[in-house]
């Protein structure tokens, strides 16, 4: 059964809420379920963004992800909130250069990349976001690179589309190490 | 088959009711429903329609009263304290017996409130909300697809009953993105508006009159009774809800809409496996409020129903005159924008059918 319960977590402006949009519409691409749930409330107001996506070969009941079992942060507010939101056995992904403290979980896999570094020697600092979005496509195998890719190119901005493509493979070489 | 795309349900809204044949949308913006008039203000002129942002929801209301006078499809959308604004001109508009669909989608209350998903205005929507003996068809999508098939219904119910139709949703409902498809759907026979329609004499002698002040008791008093007659034949066709898990012997039925039903879904599966045969009653018409659904498992609910909201109670007291007195109703409930988790659902379940097995 495929199936994921995915929370994105950082700073407003890191394309948290995009990098969510971009697994709901590969998620489309392959005739999966999927729902993407942003939050719009006052701690959005304060800075942080976040969004629940589920992707499911199952009907999806309710859009908020309680139990994740996938938490992509991107800051270390989100890590303080999120971590114990990981399901035993779940998947955490973090930035590791905007993060500046360990996981404290053991009972989980931890990915840790240091997705500004990697993402400024593909161009920009700015697709960060795309290198921990292909860690977790590579790791959880929820959509096929394919569909993420084809997602990226009907939905993303075309200028951009080599750039992000660059930061979703050296994402997946993280995944895989 | 119509492709599917990804859409916010706010956004879903807004296509929908442009491809019910919306010619006006009148509104003003409020979180958590401002993307309806984002996505009406790109779209509306391009297509030759209206878009106003009006200057206050007061006026947004009256503007729909004025457009759906003269027989054009009209939509107005707002949230919560929004909505209370629009009250007086609902009940205008229901008193002079005008089509039109209005969209709430809810936050906290009372008050200014918050901006969370809420489910508070339950009241003011079935129950009135603006003075007078009247009533809304009161539509409650749990999904954005349904949003937008609900959309269309309302505009038709709307056109046959000459009556305001609302879509009540929630901010999540609002906010999320979903598959969405918009169906093509076979034109309905609607009756003509022309014999009431406010749109010039063209040689007629006699005037259109819309109007919802009749000051001599006696008239005032048969257009109350017309009036009830129409909500009446509306109990009698429109009533909509699902029923999910309802088969055979049941422990529990859960009663809950909107978002909240989806939670339940989930914690019927989450229950299932601790040996708990659990159903939902889904109303999807608040008002007219699925009292037959209830006549279906009454007999075979063991421990009697339980009604889930973002609210308060609010819909506990249309269970009860469902179920009259047969078996109990039970409350569990958020407020102030809080959602439930499944967990703290399925507890409430289990507490009341005396814990696990």
């Amino acid at each position: 059964m495929a199936h994921q319960d995915i929370i994105f977590a950082g700073f407003g402006g890191q394309g948290i809420l995009s990098m969510g949009k971009f697994l709901a519409y590969a998620g489309m691409e392959e005739n999966l379920n999927v729902s993407w749930l942003p939050s719009y409330g006052p701690e959005m107001r304060g800075g942080t963004a976040n969004c629940s996506v589920i992707v499911s070969d199952d009907n999806i009941g309710s859009p908020i992800v309680y139990d994740a079992t996938t938490v992509v942060v991107m800051n270390r507010p989100s890590l303080d909130k999120f971590e114990h939101s990981v399901v035993k056995g779940g998947l955490l992904i973090i930035d590791s250069d905007l993060v500046n403290r360990e996981a404290e979980r053991t009972d989980i896999d931890v990915i840790k990349i240091p997705a500004q570094k990697v993402a400024e020697e593909v161009g920009s600092k700015k697709i960060a976001n795309m290198v921990l979005l292909g860690a977790l496509v590579e790791k959880t195998k929820i959509v096929k690179m394919e569909s993420l890719l084809k997602a990226l190119k009907e939905h993303g901005k075309e200028q951009f589309y080599e750039m992000n493509k660059k930061a979703l493979e050296k994402g997946a070489e993280y995944a895989r190490k | 088959m119509a492709e599917k795309v990804l859409m916010k349900g706010n956004e879903a809204i807004g296509e929908a009711a442009i491809q019910a044949g919306c010619q006006c949308f009148f509104g003003y913006p409020i979180t958590p429903q401002t993307e309806v008039a984002a996505y009406m203000s790109r779209r509306m002129p391009k297509i030759g329609r209206v878009f106003l942002q009006a200057e206050s929801e007061v006026a947004a209301i009256n503007m729909v009263y004025g457009a759906a006078g003269s027989g054009v499809r009209v939509m107005t959308s707002s949230s919560s304290p929004g909505v209370s604004l629009k009250q007086e001109g609902i009940s205008y508009i229901a008193g002079a017996e005008l089509p039109c669909v209005i969209i709430n989608i809810v936050r906290g209350g009372p008050g200014l409130g918050g901006i969370q998903p809420a489910q508070s205005d339950y009241f003011q929507a079935t129950k009135g909300g603006g003075h007078g003996d009247y009533r809304l068809v009161v539509y409650a999508p749990s999904s954005v697809q349904e949003m937008v098939d609900l959309i269309q219904d309302a505009f038709d119910v709307a056109d046959i009953y000459r009556n305001p139709v609302m879509v009540m949703g929630d901010g999540m409902l609002g906010q999320m993105m979903e598959p969405v498809e918009f169906k093509e759907r076979e034109a309905k026979q609607l009756p003509s508006k022309a014999d009431w329609a406010a749109t010039g004499l063209h040689g007629r002698k006699e005037h259109h009159v819309i109007n919802s002040l009749f000051l001599q008791p006696e008239e005032l008093e048969k257009h109350n009774e017309k009036l009830q007659k129409k909500y009446a034949e509306i109990e009698k066709n429109e009533v909509k809800y699902e029923m999910y898990n309802c088969d055979g012997d049941l422990d529990i039925v859960l009663v809950s809409y909107g978002t909240v039903s989806r939670i339940c879904k989930n914690v019927i599966k989450m229950l299932a496996k601790e040996g708990l045969k659990v159903g939902l009653i889904r109303p999807i018409t608040l008002w007219p409020f699925p009292k037959k659904a209830f006549e279906e498992v009454v007999d075979r609910t063991k421990y009697g129903f339980l009604s889930v909201e973002l609210s308060c109670g609010q819909m506990v007291e249309d269970i009860e005159l469902s179920v009259k007195g047969r078996k109990p109703v039970n409350f569990f409930g958020r407020s102030g924008g809080m959602v439930p988790s499944p967990t703290e659902i399925a507890n409430k379940v289990k507490e009341i059918a005396g814990g696990a097995r």
